[in-house]
């Protein structure tokens, strides 16, 4: 029989890999059960908690990997506990100091990140290659806004229309933007969740040195991964700019009289709130003004939305995990979407965007349901 | 003798009653019994229109004798009594038949209940017949004040009965006042320092005009009633006059014998002849005449040499202290649960192995280690785990909750972390953080990196099973919350004894006729309404005598206990109940029965115009009856219980 006993080492290591949070967990269960993952499968959060507390943690296990970063226990445990920075301490205390291991589909992401500076592997020179046909000004001091799209519409062929609409939209209006060089690298949000500190701390250095030297001053961005770092975690590195999400840039010009949608969408188009936009930044309005200012358009919600909205399960570096059919997030979404008899679902995150469409095709839906980013709808309706 | 008209009154209580009895029914037959003039029934004969409905028949009907047959009396005999006062008919000429907790509550079947209901009816209209008017009398009180115990509960009752300007007598056995508050080192939530905020209580009760303290003294007999008690309380000799003593404490330096300490439980030493703690009040000397060599072997008197106050008195004898009070607080507190009755806890076994108590001297700055955490060969502690419910919340020992135990327990967690470099574990069952700021105060506590245990520890042992636990305890439990057996290995142990009922609280409850719950503790009048009240009338109690409790909820009944006390000082008069014994003289023959088997020693025989007979202090007796019961003669009877009146209603009873 195996008999416990705490191991004070392994907890002083996750304390020092910024775990401290934990030791306020009191040990109520909550987060378990208000965790996604006890939807699909057991995920006992509280355990980590407290296995973690003793140091009796396994760093060989699945679970380290398993959380998706959604907020949705943080934004209610009775005790405050920032969950998910203990979560990321696991991770840190496998991925920099090699006890335990580091799954192979996020081991090859973190290798591309870190080598050529996005998830695929594409190179850097083609990060903006997505626009060629766009007339898209490059970034030049004085200009007026920076659009960063993220790298999976940048390079992913599938998520591209998301970047393109946007740019479509931008210069109808004729709105003073432009994109920032090719040593533009991943924002590193997911990264860091997964654990690779330092290849988020040098990321994060190399983007604000070459904001900062181009004289940018507000970027609007197209991912609320990138919207949550950048707003939330550069500024404690150094940076010093504004960060909009487009769904806030859009909505701002509509109110302002600036974009005018005409043409109608005569559907009904579900929204689902990204975790990074809604529970960790609180932008929740927004999007939904965006989509209601649709001609024809009528908007239904998720039987849980907004603060309660279900994870596509991308965060946290889960995007580049593989997660058995039957457990994923997007796919009870999806099911969810069908039986509300929804013709579309809105997304303002490209990991959803990715989630979802697998979850369409996979799913044998594709014929029924549409996935689409809220400024591919903008775009459509202007 | 006047023609009795009696009313009757039936209640249906809503459906309480009527649901199972035939009300109207009962009313029909109660208006065929003898001398009764009127029956009725009614929905709610406690509410205003059903008192108007009895004034009204004894104005206009002239009824002298009522009985309501509804609830309990406990509930509105004082109701209808009043009633029957308020319409000029003397309240002991009424009489309640119970028929629905004695009946239609217990009783299914509407038939039978309906039957029950006529015969009770039938026994308390018998009974009334024979019901005497009686007077309430009134006579003055004692406005002083006797408060057992001078704990802080004690110490806090006295000084807000002193501050009305009523004098107090404050009896505490022990050398000095203080208690085990006096023990403590900093108390939670708030981390006060026990002595800062304790010694001025006690320096004001040492100095307050109105306060008598007899320290070194216990109550011996206690007689009389709310109002009028006479105590007499043993002043213990101290074999040092209090008067000439300056507590200079040099006899303590000089006497060559050195035993433990009480007020350090056993962790430093004291003299024979000592002051308890440095700021004991009274801060004077006593020679712990068990153990003084000079009592023990007629040699040495070393003390008496050095004393410049000349104030050792090896002649002193014990002193008897009559007292004369209105009002008792008992503020007795509590004992700590001996944590030897655990075996398997190492108590007394292993040296690092301590008690909640003994952990206190530890932190005190001015305790036997100086205020340092220390293990007994010297070193820090690198690990402690802190043992919750030693004793409490077990059927096999306590099983209630002692309630302070998880407070303090945290506290000594805080304490660790701020002295040592120690890992603290919590090992609970259930962390209890229920008063104001305590749960903040855990949460506290939880930042400061102290790991908690969710299981009850099974056993601590020196029985090393790894290389991480030689040298150390092993404490083995549960860990609940992961499901597996957890060891950890530490330095030392604190244990959480339970709080439990005082050592000789069941002869304190004798002496002052009050009665105990069945974990040993004082009981209240009523847990909720009365909480320190007592069964008996003027006998009050606060702090932990009444059961575990911190010192902020101690503090809080001990004022209540003197508001109670002060109220019946304000009001000036007592009540008398006339429902008491009485003596017809001619039929007794002396014989002393009564006086034996009154437990309130109300009855005496004495002499009265040169001959013996029975005679009873009317301010004493309850009108229990006993007496009337042993009687041979049939000389004793009790007021309002007279044999006429039972037997009335017995043969009633029989009758159908
Ligand atoms: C280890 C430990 C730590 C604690 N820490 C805290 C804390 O941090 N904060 C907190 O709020 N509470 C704490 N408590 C609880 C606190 O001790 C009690 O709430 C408080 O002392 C109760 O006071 P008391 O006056 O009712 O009883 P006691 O302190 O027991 O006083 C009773 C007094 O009556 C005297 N006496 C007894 N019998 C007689 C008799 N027959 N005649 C005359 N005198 C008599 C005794 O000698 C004593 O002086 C702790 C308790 C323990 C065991
Ligand atoms: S909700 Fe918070 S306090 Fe409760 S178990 Fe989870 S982390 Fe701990
Ligand atoms: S952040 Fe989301 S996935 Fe992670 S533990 Fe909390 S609820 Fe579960």
């Amino acid at each position: 029989m195996d008999v416990l006993s705490p191991y004070k080492e392994a907890t002083d290591v996750i304390l020092e890999a910024g775990g401290e949070p934990l030791k306020l967990c009191y040990q109520c269960g909550l987060c378990t059960g208000i965790c996604p993952w006890n939807l699909v499968r057991s995920f006992l959060v509280r355990r980590i908690m407290h296995a973690a507390q003793l140091g009796a943690i396994d760093f060989g296990s699945e679970d380290i990997w398993t959380c998706v970063t959604c907020r949705a226990c943080v934004q209610r445990c009775p005790r405050g506990v920032e969950i998910i920075d203990v979560m990321r301490a696991l991770r840190r205390a496998v991925a920099s100091m090699g006890i335990g291991v580091v799954p192979d589909a996020l081991r090859i992401s973190a290798k591309n990140i870190a080598g050529v500076g996005n998830p695929l592997g594409e190179a850097p020179e083609k990060r903006n290659d997505w626009a060629k046909d766009l007339k898209v000004k490059n970034f030049a001091s004085g200009t007026e806004i920076l659009y960063f799209p993220c790298c999976v519409p940048s390079y992913d062929p599938d998520v591209k229309t998301i970047a393109r609409s946007t740019a479509t939209i931008f210069n109808k209006l004729k709105i003073d933007y432009g994109l920032i060089g090719t040593e533009a690298k991943c924002c590193g949000e997911s990264i860091r969740k997964a654990g690779h500190e330092d290849t988020f701390q040098s990321l994060a250095q190399n983007n604000i040195n070459l904001f900062t030297s181009n004289g940018v001053k507000t970027v609007v961005v197209s991912s609320p991964h990138c919207y949550h770092t950048f707003k939330n975690e550069y500024p404690e590195l150094g940076s010093k700019f504004e960060v909009i999400h487009t769904t806030q840039y859009l909505a701002s010009l509509i109110e302002q009289g600036k974009l005018k949608l005409s043409k109608e969408i005569n559907k009904k188009v579900i929204y689902s709130d990204p975790c990074y936009l809604g529970r960790h930044n609180s932008v929740y309005d927004e999007p939904r003004k965006v989509l209601q200012s649709i001609p024809g358009l009528e908007l239904i919600e998720f039987p849980d939305a907004r603060e309660e909205g279900l994870c596509c399960g991308g965060g946290g570096g889960r995007i580049w995990m593989d997660t058995p059919k039957g457990e994923r997030f997007s796919d009870i979404r999806v099911e969810q979407a069908v039986a509300k008899g929804a013709d579309i679902i809105a997304l303002a995150c490209p990991y959803c965007f990715l989630n979802y469409r697998d979850s369409v095709l996979s799913m044998g839906k594709a014929e029924t349901m549409q996935v689409k980013d809220i400024a591919e709808l903008v775009a459509e309706a202007i | 003798m006047e023609e009795i008209k009696t009313g009757v009154y039936i209640c249906h209580c809503g459906l309480n009653i009527a649901g199972t009895v035939n009300v109207e029914e009962v009313a029909r037959y109660a208006g065929t019994l003898p001398n009764v003039v009127v029956a009725r029934d009614y929905r709610y004969m406690c509410s205003d229109p059903g008192q108007a409905l009895i004034k009204d028949d004894i104005k206009n009907l002239g009824l002298n004798r009522v009985v309501v047959a509804s609830c309990s009396p406990r509930m509105h005999e004082p109701t209808f009594r009043r009633a029957c006062q308020d319409a000029g008919l003397n309240p002991y000429l009424f009489e309640h038949a119970n028929i629905r907790e004695h009946c239609s509550w217990v009783h299914d079947d509407r038939q039978i209940a309906t039957e029950k209901a006529k015969d009770l009816v039938r026994a308390a209209v018998r009974r009334v017949f024979y019901n005497e008017p009686l007077e309430i009398k009134e006579r003055p009180l004692n406005p002083n004040v006797l408060v057992v115990g001078g704990g802080i509960a004690g110490i806090q009752a006295a000084l807000d009965i002193a501050n009305g300007e009523h004098r107090v007598y404050l009896v505490e056995k022990e050398p000095a006042i203080g208690g085990h508050m006096a023990q403590l080192d900093r108390t939670f939530p708030t981390l006060d320092c026990s002595e800062c905020i304790l010694t001025p209580k006690m320096t004001e009760v040492g100095q307050h005009p109105f306060i008598t303290l007899l320290a070194y003294s216990e109550v011996e007999e206690v007689a009389g009633s709310v109002g009028n008690f006479k105590v007499r309380v043993k002043k213990k000799a101290r074999y040092v006059d209090e008067e000439k003593c300056t507590g200079c404490g040099v006899c303590e330096e000089k006497c060559p014998w050195k035993v433990d300490s009480e007020y350090e439980v056993g962790m430093g030493k004291r003299g024979v002849v000592y002051v308890p703690f440095a700021q004991a009040i009274p801060h004077v000397a006593t020679i712990d005449k068990e153990r003084c060599v000079y009592f023990l072997k007629g040699k040495c008197r070393a003390c008496e040499k050095f004393c410049d106050a000349k104030a050792i008195d090896f002649e002193q004898k014990d002193e008897i202290v009559e007292l004369e009070v209105g009002s008792i607080i008992l503020t007795t507190g509590y004992d700590v649960f001996d944590s030897r009755r655990i075996p398997q806890y190492g108590y007394g076994r292993y040296d690092n192995v301590l008690t909640g108590l003994e952990f206190e001297r530890m932190t005190c700055a001015a305790g036997p280690t100086g205020g340092k955490v220390l293990l007994k060969d010297g070193r820090q502690p690198e690990s402690v785990a802190i043992i919750h419910c030693v004793g409490s919340r077990d059927e096999n020992y306590h099983e209630y909750c002692s309630r302070v135990c998880c407070m303090y327990a945290l506290k000594y967690a805080h304490l660790i972390k701020e002295n040592t470099q120690a890992e603290v574990y919590q090992m609970y069952i259930d962390m209890r953080c229920f008063g104001e700021g305590f749960e903040e105060f855990y949460r506290r506590v939880c930042d400061e990196g102290v790991n908690f245990i969710r299981g009850k520890v099974a056993k601590v042992t020196d029985v090393a099973l790894t290389e991480g636990e030689q040298g150390k305890l092993a404490v083995i439990a549960e860990d609940t919350l992961l499901g597996g057996i957890i060891r950890v290995p530490v330095d030392m142990v604190i244990l959480c004894p339970a709080l439990e009922a005082r050592f000789g609280a069941e002869d304190v409850a004798k002496l002052f006729t009050i009665n105990r719950r069945a974990d040993g503790f004082f009981m209240e009048r009523h847990v909720k309404l009365d909480p320190v009240a007592t069964a008996t009338e003027g006998v009050y109690i606060a702090g932990c005598c009444e059961g575990p409790k911190d010192i902020p909820d101690t503090v809080a009944q001990a004022s209540a206990a003197a508001a109670k006390a002060l109220s019946v000082i304000s009001r000036g008069r007592v009540v008398i109940e006339p429902t008491t014994a009485q003596v017809n003289e001619v039929l007794c023959q002396a014989c002393g029965r009564c006086e034996e088997i009154c437990d309130f020693h109300a009855p005496k025989v004495i002499s009265k115009d040169g001959l013996r007979v029975s005679s009873v202090d009317a301010a004493l007796c309850k009108g229990c009856g006993a007496c009337a019961v042993v009687c041979p003669t049939g000389a004793m009877s009790v007021r309002h219980s007279t044999r006429e009146q039972i037997n009335g209603m017995v043969e009633a009873l029989l009758e159908v």
